[in-house]
């Protein structure tokens, strides 16, 4: 069939099509089946999410292994959807804070409070609001648990966006404004993409400590209200309820696949991409690479489609905004604007006082100063159970931190697994833990504390490693050559070099513990109860019995001992390491 | 080419003055009283030291910053200008095609127009092939090319350039200065001025055809060189020597008359900022200067030629040593005092002796330090009380460095300790 080949301009468009690369790839086939399975799963899950309040009890949350994929599902759902949540906040707020001297003295320090204080108490307040603004619909409960979540995934988001919209490099600063960019422009070209890096790892830290929130968020109980969204969460209350456990091993194989897929479709494409945004000028020697991302690219129909829809979104980037005109400051004298200063701050004081009046009275109305002691007697206590723990954990992991730190290959295949160990939720290992202390007859005070640090114990052993391993080697090569060993290479080579990354690893978990005393200690296992001295088991029993005054008063005392301890202690050997210790 | 002396010039700056930091009175002066107008093809360069206030009057002129007063005046109307950056100020995210689009992209071109430009900037430029490249896997010299045709691609009227050759090793640099010239000469490039800021001396004289000279602390123009050589100009032309050597005399011309000492640095007595250079350098310069072939008087271009130095990094070092008293600069020569000999040939323990005496001596803060600690009977003060005190006269970045200096200095004469962690200066001995 010569006919056949000789036939380049006539008819027969469809070979010319196929020989153009107009045809889809095998690779279009896979990222479709994929997108279009996503989408029919999104769809589904968030259908049910508005279902009327009563199905709930119709159809109660039930061990069958059947249903396991769809309360996975809900469950995921509802942390993406936290996620999402996350995001506007970051970008409103964080944004704001940049943009607005006047903003940033209120929202940063708002932050980091945030950051750093009992979330997990709010949960409370919230279910109640939440459940008032869509009566009759499950819509009420779910977004009190998306509430829950996007308060343990929102604050070190914005707060890592705020920092990267500070630091912009001054050069590409003055290119922007060289050249006019609008504010859009400049946000998509320019403060978007420095920032990008940052806050995509945030947003899987944020991910990792969700998991947490979900377990406790999903089943929860105030006062006479109990409310079992379908979820992984509400499956393994209900299996520690019934003392099930082969079904906590279920949820826990649940939870491992879905982070698992996560991670796989999800963030490391995320990662691959977003690696270009990294801001150095050297090229990395390391790429984080992502088979689905590779998948993505190889692509003919959906990078067509892509662009297509990309298209009319450029338009609308370029689209010719009223250029601010040139931007004059207001020249204000400085001693107008320092007054200026002074009336904002006496105003933010001012709404300050009167909230933390109005608590005070609301708390006062029932309770006595008698309460403030006690509550506070059981602050001291659980200080004192974090400070030993956060001790025992160091002593254990920055040795085992440091061996591997050393070793490069095992650094590789570890730094992952210790990243895994921190996403998994140890709530749904305290069941094991009130089986051993009721076998063995220990005493709850001193053995239900060890729960505290179980999921928290990991941000110091992968700061640790990440420490470890950026020893610069000349540095180990040197102290080889002069033969320090034994304590004296731990004093002067590995502590000053981990120590940078042992403060934030040992910051992180230390927070993460003053959240875990709420569920840690306090720990039921079908009817046999345990409870420990402290906080945390305070709020908890608070929170069951709804009794909002000392709910409030318990998470006020420990807001106060968390800001404390982390002014007191963390920030001077932050400060420290900052100044003395660091290696460039 | 002053055919046309009627037409308008392109950029008229008149009585420019800026302040730094605080804008009542304590803040930095950095340019004062400056004029300087632009006319139609030529080359101009601004000439001067870090701190003399040159990058600042550029950004006057590009709008990123506003002169406390003065004005910077357009007669034309519609006047473009683009900048090229000393660090280049590529968006690591965009690829050289997409980097050189962006200006356009701001202005609101349509996409194949854009495209269009671009290439053609690109092909300008010598970069040809490299378009889809992202700008980390390019080399300095490739960057810089991408910021020259990004700025070129909006076909402004000015271009400014802010030191685009100083973060280049020497061969790069030399290549794209000439590239850049060419270029010029052949009149492909769209613009009708380029306003060039450098430091180097050579530089300066080999691509302009104007330069202004500025002083530092605060920024002045103190002279106005037209360089008539042909292009291509050679470095080993004797006139071109000639001019270096001219121009290194006004840059140090300004210390020779009435008195040697005033004005080194901004500020006087314990204000007087000073700069980071360290002693190993101090002794490095005078032994040099002592030894052959100068014997103890040496022109600074050659010096900067042999060590290597940019005169701007050379010109700190020249100036400490006049403040200390251990040599003097004018005419464009160092020359070195008695002391320094005897500095130059004693042995370590008498050289920090001499050292501590000229230090104590000649610098105010490095004295009045010494004499706090003397009364004390504890003998120690916190270094907060001298930042503070320093602060009043500069901003807290040039008290930090200034604090900085005066402790590597008083720690190699043994004049006093410091203690970096308890921020404390004492009389101890470090046992």
């Amino acid at each position: 069939m010569v006919f056949f080949f000789e036939d380049t301009r006539g008819g027969r468009p469809l070979v010319r099509w196929v020989r153009g690369g107009g045809a889809p790839s095998w690779a279009d086939l896979i990222v479709f089946i994929l997108l279009a399975a996503g989408a029919v799963l999104v769809f589904h899950g968030a259908g049910e999410m508005g279902a009327p309040l009563a199905q709930l009890r119709s159809t109660p949350v039930v061990l069958d292994p059947a249903m396991l994929p769809e309360y996975a599902l809900r469950t995921t759902l509802r942390m993406f959807a936290a996620l999402g949540a996350s995001l506007l906040f970051t970008f409103a707020v964080a944004t704001l804070a940049a943009k607005s001297r006047k903003a940033a003295l209120v929202i940063v320090p708002a932050l980091d409070i945030l950051q750093s204080v009992p979330v997990l108490g709010f949960l409370t307040f919230t279910v109640t609001l939440f459940l008032g603004l869509f009566p009759g619909s499950q819509l009420g409960a779910e977004c009190a648990a998306i509430f829950a979540i996007f308060t343990a995934q929102a604050w070190n988001m914005a707060f890592s966006f705020y920092q990267s919209l500070r630091t912009v490099p001054g050069d590409l600063d003055e290119v922007s404004r060289q050249f006019g960019f609008s504010a859009w422009r400049r946000f998509v070209r320019l403060e978007l993409p420095f920032a990008l890096p940052a806050l995509v790892w945030n947003m899987m830290m944020s991910m990792s400590g969700a998991w947490f929130f979900v377990v406790a968020s999903e089943a929860i109980t105030v006062g006479n209200t109990t409310i079992t969204l379908p979820g992984i969460g509400s499956w393994l209350a209900l299996a520690i309820d019934r003392e099930d456990f082969g079904a906590i091993g279920m949820a826990v194989g649940a939870m491992a696949v879905v982070i698992l897929l996560y991670d796989q479709l999800v963030f490391r494409p995320i990662v691959a991409w977003a690696d270009k945004f990294r801001f150095e000028q050297t090229a990395s020697q390391q790429q984080p690479r992502s088979w689905l991302y590779d998948l993505v690219r190889r692509t003919r129909w959906l990078n067509r489609l892509g662009a297509a829809i990309a298209t009319p979104l450029r338009r609308l980037c370029s689209f010719p905004l009223p250029r601010t005109p040139a931007m004059r400051p207001l020249r204000i004298a400085p001693a107008a604007r320092r007054a200026l200063d002074g009336l904002w701050l006496a105003l933010v004081a001012i709404v300050v006082l009167a909230a933390f009046w109005t608590l005070a009275r609301y708390i006062a109305q029932s309770l006595t100063w008698e309460d403030g002691a006690t509550v506070f007697g059981l602050g001291l206590l659980t200080l004192l159970r974090v400070v030993l723990l956060i001790a025992i954990a160091s002593l254990i992991w920055v040795p085992i931190g440091v061996w591997i730190g050393l070793r490069p290959a095992w650094a590789e295949r570890l730094q992952p697994v210790a990243q895994f160990l921190a996403a998994f939720p140890a709530n749904v290992m305290f069941p094991f833990a009130v089986i051993a202390i009721l076998g063995l007859r220990l005493d709850p005070n001193i053995w239900l504390s060890p729960l505290m640090v179980l999921g928290t114990q990991w941000y110091i052993l992968f700061n640790v490693i990440a420490g470890a391993s950026a020893i610069p080697t000349d540095m180990k090569e040197a102290s080889a050559m002069f033969g320090i060993r034994g304590w004296q290479w731990w004093r002067r080579v590995a502590i000053p070099a981990i120590f940078p990354y042992y403060v934030t690893g040992a910051l992180t978990a230390s927070g993460g513990s003053w959240n875990a005393s709420i569920v840690a200690e306090s720990v039921s296992w079908g009817d046999k109860h345990l409870e420990a001295a402290g906080l945390g088991s305070f709020i908890a029993n608070a929170t069951q019995a709804g009794d909002y005054p000392r709910v409030a008063l318990g998470i006020a005392v420990m807001s106060i001992f968390v800001i404390a301890f982390n002014r007191m202690l963390w920030r001077p050997m932050y400060r420290y390491a900052e100044r003395r210790l660091r290696l460039d | 080419m002053n055919t046309r002396t009627e037409t308008l010039p392109l950029v008229e700056v008149r009585d420019v003055r800026h302040v730094y930091g605080k804008s009542s009175g304590a803040g930095l002066l950095v340019l004062d009283d400056v004029q300087l107008t632009l006319g139609d093809s030529e080359i101009v360069g601004l000439l001067g030291r870090s701190g003399s206030g040159k990058s600042t009057l550029l950004r006057s002129i590009a709008g990123l910053i506003r002169p406390t007063s003065g004005e910077v005046r357009f007669p034309h109307a519609d006047t473009r200008v683009s900048m090229v950056f000393q660090t280049f100020a590529l968006f690591p995210w965009l690829t050289v095609l997409q980097n050189v689009e962006v200006g356009l992209e701001a202005q609101g071109v349509a996409a194949e127009e854009r495209r269009r430009r671009a290439l053609k900037a690109i092909d300008l430029i010598g970069l040809d092939g490299f378009e889809s490249a992202y700008p980390k896997e390019l080399s300095g010299g490739m960057r810089q090319r991408v910021g020259l045709a990004r700025a070129l691609v909006v076909d402004p009227d000015i271009l400014l350039m802010d030191e685009p050759f100083s973060a280049l090793d020497v061969l790069t640099a030399e290549t794209l200065r000439t590239d850049l010239l060419d270029l010029w000469s052949e009149g492909r490039m769209p613009i009708k001025s380029i306003l060039i800021v450098t430091h180097n001396i050579e530089e300066a004289v080999l691509m302009c055809d104007r330069i202004l000279v500025f002083s530092s602390n605060p920024g002045r123009v103190v002279a106005e060189i037209s360089v008539t050589l042909p292009q291509p100009r050679n470095r080993q032309d004797p006139a071109f020597q000639a001019l270096v050597d001219d121009i290194y005399a006004r840059m140090t011309a300004r210390t020779e008359v009435g008195h040697p000492r005033e004005g080194l640095f901004p500020g006087t007595g314990i204000g007087m900022a000073l700069p980071r250079v360290s002693t190993n350098t101090l002794a490095g310069l005078m032994e040099a200067v002592a030894a052959e072939p100068y014997s103890g008087s040496a022109p600074l271009s050659d010096l900067a030629g042999e060590l290597q130095y940019e005169a701007d990094e050379l010109f700190p070092i020249a100036e400490v040593l006049q403040l200390l008293r251990f040599a003097e600069l004018g005419g464009g020569d160092l020359r070195l005092l008695p002391a320094a000999r005897r500095y130059v040939d004693a042995e370590v323990d008498a050289r920090k002796q001499l050292f501590a005496q000229h230090l104590l001596r000649h610098v105010p803060l490095a004295g009045h330090i010494r004499r706090i600690l003397d009364d004390r009977a504890s003998h120690e003060a916190p270094a907060s009380r001298f930042r503070d005190e320093i602060e009043d006269f500069m901003s807290e970045e040039y008290a930090e460095q200034t604090l900085k200096s005066v402790i590597q200095w008083g720690r190699y004469a043994e004049a006093f300790a410091y203690d970096e962690a308890a921020d404390r200066f004492s009389l101890d001995d470090p046992s």
